[in-house]
């Protein structure tokens, strides 16, 4: 199981790989929104959560298609449910490569894009820790997606349309987390809201991600 | 425990194809599997892997026992030939790559990227990731694809290597490999002829 995540962090960061591509959707949304908005710093910190987060959860959204399309196309996930490793397994892997490659990065780069957005300092902590135990549950309901849609050509319209409905939770709970964080109220329940759906998603959709995988390769 | 199968059914999809076929591989032997395009070849080998599971029938082996080779390489381009094998190496336990490498005289490529390769090359590694797996039953699906004629004999020896190993195989191929002891099994016979289960499936619908 490490050989695969070290396998598929790899592949991930060669010429090809999905990484980098969140990170910059995210860039430049966050960027740009200023521009659209208009130079009204209280404006802006008041949405600063909201836009952060939703920023997040698209650029999430970008590369779940390849979480599994690669492998099965080339063959190699045949292969991989062939092996030893169960497909359990594998499921959580692949989730956790993506989350490595999008949700991460993306956690670390929000405290100096939230300067962009004139998001509170008081916030700060709040944004980076939401991120930090929110997108895992955003990669791990994508690799189920991804999962299902594994057969179809051009399949990401359809992970979207799966997907989003999943998002909406994470979505309210990380960006209530990071306004509350904003306006200086306690902000432990969203996050631990958070934390749950992320545990939640841990235990139950490696098992749901792998049957949809059995049911795919048939 | 023995490589075969009694009775087996196979479905693609909701169609059953193969009804009542029977196999059995001993030790040591290798069977070829014949039969004309459509006629279930692949099928069936997807379901001596354990991918695609079987309508009826008992399989007498574990899945855990079949390593397959599919049409596909299933090599990942942007890595070296060695950093394929080594990956496979490390899924399957296996210490050990240089037989695989020297069985399919990979050396001279192991630094290369496998998108840099031809078909042929690209085949050579991917059979020599059989060897790593270490599996006594192989299932393999037109497995000399894309290979030259010196190429072929090294998957023959290979082969006859495992068989003396106390291996067995079951290849689909339409070529003649050179293995002197194969079995010849045509699956055509067992093509399935009666109705099909589903009422759904009526020939207006297919």
């Amino acid at each position: 199981m490490i050989a695969l995540l070290r396998r598929d962090l790899a592949l991930a960061l060669r010429s090809g790989g999905g990484f980098g591509l969140a990170l910059a959707f995210f860039l430049i949304l966050v960027v740009l929104i200023p521009f659209g908005v208009g130079p009204e710093g209280e404006l802006l910190s008041r949405i600063a959560p909201g836009v952060l987060w939703v920023g997040a959860l698209l650029a999430c959204l970008l590369s779940l298609d390849r979480i599994f399309q690669l492998d099965f196309e080339d063959g190699s996930l045949d292969l991989l449910a062939c092996s030893p490793l169960p497909l359990e397994g594998v499921a959580l892997i692949k989730a956790l490569t993506h989350w490595l490659t999008t949700g991460l990065p993306l956690a670390i780069a929000a405290p100096f894009l939230g300067i962009f957005l004139n998001l509170p300092q008081d916030a700060i902590f709040w944004l980076v820790s939401s991120l930090a135990v929110g997108t895992p549950a955003l990669s791990l309901i994508g690799a189920f997606g991804a999962a299902l849609t594994i057969g179809l050509k051009r399949g990401g319209l359809l992970i979207s349309l799966l997907v989003l409905p999943l998002y909406v939770p994470t979505l309210i709970f990380g960006a209530d987390c990071v306004r509350r964080g904003a306006e200086g109220l306690a902000a432990t329940t969203p996050l631990l809201f958070l934390a749950g759906i992320t545990a939640g998603c841990i235990a139950a959709l490696p098992f749901a991600t792998a049957a949809a995988l059995r049911a795919n390769l048939r | 425990m023995a490589f075969s199968a009694h009775n087996l059914s196979c479905a693609r999809g909701e169609l059953t194809i193969l009804s009542a076929l029977y196999f059995e591989v001993g030790a040591g032997q290798a069977t070829i599997l014949r039969g004309p395009n459509g006629s279930g070849k692949t099928t069936l080998l997807r379901v001596v892997a354990g991918l695609t599971p079987h309508a009826s029938g008992s399989l007498d082996f574990s899945f855990d026992d079949v390593a397959y080779a599919a049409h596909s390489d299933g090599l990942k381009t942007q890595l070296t030939v060695a950093g394929n094998l080594q990956f496979w190496a490390k899924v399957y336990g296996a210490s050990n790559i240089t037989p695989a490498i020297e069985a399919f005289a990979l050396g001279d490529l192991l630094d290369r990227h496998v998108m840099h390769l031809s078909a042929g090359q690209k085949r050579r590694v991917s059979l020599a990731r059989l060897l790593i797996t270490g599996r006594p039953y192989w299932a393999l699906d037109e497995p000399t694809v894309s290979l030259d004629a010196e190429a072929v004999r090294w998957f023959a020896t290979a082969v006859q290597r495992h068989l003396d190993d106390g291996g067995s195989a079951l290849i689909a191929t339409h070529i003649d490999l050179g293995l002197p002891e194969a079995q010849i099994l045509d699956i055509t016979p067992f093509r399935h002829t009666g109705s099909q289960d589903n009422p759904f499936l009526d020939e207006a619908f297919l």
